[in-house]
């Protein structure tokens, strides 16, 4: 190990109430910078979960459509003219919209309907854990995710309420299918969705295409656009990054999840760069000492760059272990925080860059030291 | 003659501006030739530490010349003083300045490291210089587990690890006893010996007088007078008596 190093260390955890003001600095800052980058990334997911989940190659929507919530209608009788379109496997119309549940108290909440065609290829229900989605052919039949009992007054399978004045009955219910909105999403079969949001049986929201194999998405989707000048035509990929892009760019939230994380990085970098600087004025006649006997200005920046690296590293070990503590925590909430493996290594980066940052006010410091002091102390 | 390992030639030193100027030094002419220990004396003020940091390249000089075994100092910035110093000065320090994290070893090391000598040569010329010094045993101990005089030949080691040509210290024993004081000299003394190697001592104590070779009285920032010590003058008799 080299002797600066050593050095560096013992310096730094010689004065351990220091250290561990330091360590509470880092890991309060870098545990802000994890949880907001993780609430990025777990609502990055969260709003395009139904994207996701979508059996769809391609996606036809109204033109200007900003991100799958948005209920905008489409023509529906233009199933047969996609359909024959050569490289289309299937075109099953997509129903969505806000709605009213009315509960058997008389209460009433708000519910996000999603209705598709049960016989192909579309959006249903996904990690049912109680019935079947096949269910939802029945009359009346819905399902509902388990962690909404409470809001929609229901206590499981056999539940009964009310959609627009249509009785409805839970025959399925899904675990973790939820809503970052808090709007519990309701799946139900096309026709009855239509009924749910009050649009008529000649419309829809979308249209999910489904491509034959080795089909061309491009030559389709511009085959799709000649016929409905009016419509745009995605991928999945391609409205996944629209949706996310208009929750967290378009309201403000993804800013404001920066804006968190800027302010760790700002905190985290004050507190180090405090720390390092105090330290170092601690330990100026040794840095002094170290100039008399003739050591380059970069030896003891390197004394200087290793205590900020070990504030680093240490720092972030116990960041990362209450980081993934929170990640289990929120993992089946409403806004799981998702850290990534790229995540993670990317925040050790941002920490490793903060504490060397942080060490310039004391390599500033250092720079002014005159080495003739050590004669007079 | 061998040649000066250190030389201050005319050198005036100014601190200070406007009315808070002193003129520290007034053309101070001093040699410290290999083999020797030169003692530094003279009162509070005279100038005594202000030529130590000119000599020792850490203050430049307002006029005058110093040179360090042949180089000149004139116009070097402060990354090439420390290479001066680092290739050829060893210092020590009244108030020792150990790195109190680190061993005595470790401490000895630390002048090998940054003279950028890998860990697995300077460790043992560290142990090698703390045996010289009588440390053998205190290898592992940190200043804080050291006595005075313990911690001080610690930083004689430091200084003479690297085998620099000049040693420079600083009132080396005024925080000891007399008992440590003429310890610390009679080791300074034996490393004065080697040849090619000068030992600059500043001090007002003259208990230290037998262990010199030349003395410098510095006054008001002048060398007002050079004499032979009686270490000089006792190896000059043993010369002129040993033929017989």
């Amino acid at each position: 190990m080299p002797l600066n190093f050593t050095l560096a260390s013992r310096n730094l955890f010689h004065d351990r109430l220091r250290f561990v003001a330091t360590m509470i600095g880092i890991v309060f800052s870098v545990v802000l910078v994890m949880v907001q980058m993780g609430l990025y990334l777990g609502f990055g997911d969260m709003v395009t979960k139904m994207i996701d989940h979508a059996d769809a190659d391609l996606w036809v929507m109204r033109d200007g459509t900003k991100c799958f919530e948005d209920p905008s209608l489409i023509d529906a009788r233009k199933q047969g003219a996609y359909q024959a379109i050569a490289g289309v496997a299937s075109a099953e119309p997509l129903v969505i919209g806000f709605s009213d549940w009315h509960m058997a108290n008389g209460a009433i909440t708000p519910v996000f309907i999603v209705g598709s065609n049960l016989d192909g290829p579309g959006l249903k229900p996904w990690d049912v854990t109680a019935g079947s989605a096949q269910t939802l052919r029945d009359e009346d039949a819905v399902a509902v995710d388990k962690t909404y009992y409470e809001r929609l007054g229901i206590s499981g399978l056999g539940a009964k309420a009310e959609i627009r004045g249509q009785p409805v009955k839970v025959t399925a219910l899904t675990d973790g299918v939820r809503s970052f909105t808090t709007t519990p999403y309701v799946f139900v079969d096309m026709s009855r969705a239509r009924t749910y949001v009050g649009i008529p049986k000649t419309y829809a929201n979308y249209f999910l295409i489904k491509l034959k194999p080795g089909a061309d998405a491009a030559k389709v989707a511009s085959a799709i656009r000649e016929q409905s000048p009016k419509y745009e035509v995605l991928t999945t990929a391609q409205f996944r990054e629209r949706s996310r892009s208009f929750w967290l760019f378009g309201t403000g939230a993804g800013a404001a999840l920066f804006a968190g994380a800027l302010l760790g990085v700002i905190v985290g970098t004050v507190i180090v760069a405090q720390t390092l600087y105090s330290s170092t004025k601690d330990h100026i006649d040794e840095f002094a000492t170290l100039r008399a006997m003739g050591s380059s200005n970069r030896y003891i920046y390197t004394v200087i760059i290793y205590q900020a690296l070990l504030n680093a590293v240490a720092g972030f070990c116990f960041a990362a272990l209450i980081g993934m503590a929170v990640v289990f925590f929120t993992r089946s909430g409403a806004l799981p925080v998702v850290i990534t493996p790229w995540l993670m290594a990317a925040i050790f980066l941002l920490t490793v860059v903060m504490c060397v940052v942080s060490a310039f006010a004391a390599i500033l410091r250092v720079v002014r030291i005159d080495p003739v002091v050590v004669f007079s102390r | 003659m061998t040649s000066p390992v250190l030389e201050a030639i005319k050198v005036a030193k100014v601190l200070g501006h406007g009315a808070g100027q002193v003129h520290a030094l007034r053309g101070v002419d001093l040699s410290l030739r290999g083999g020797e220990l030169t003692l530094l004396m003279g009162p509070s003020g005279s100038g005594k530490t202000t030529l130590l940091s000119v000599l020792g390249c850490m203050l430049a000089p307002t006029s005058g010349t110093v040179s360090v075994c042949g180089h000149g100092t004139a116009d070097a910035g402060p990354e090439v003083l420390a290479q001066l110093r680092r290739d050829h000065i060893g210092f020590i320090f009244q108030t020792y300045h150990l790195f109190p994290t680190l061993t005595a070893a470790e401490n000895v090391q630390l002048a090998l490291d940054v003279r950028g000598e890998a860990a697995a040569k300077a460790r043992p010329r560290a142990e090698d210089a703390l045996a010289r010094v009588g440390l053998s045993h205190k290898l592992g101990s940190f200043p804080r587990e050291m006595s005075g005089g313990e911690q001080q030949r610690v930083a004689i080691a430091r200084a003479i690890v690297s085998n620099p040509s000049a040693i420079l210290a600083d009132e080396p024993t005024a925080a000891l006893d007399t008992e440590n004081g003429q310890a610390i000299m009679a080791i300074l003394a034996d490393i004065a010996n080697e040849p090619g190697r000068g030992v600059l001592v500043v001090t007002h104590d003259t208990r230290l007088l037998p262990f010199a070779d030349r003395i410098h009285r510095i006054e008001d920032g002048l060398i007002v007078g050079v004499e032979t010590g009686p270490a000089r003058k006792a190896e000059l008799r043993a010369a002129s008596a040993g033929p017989r």
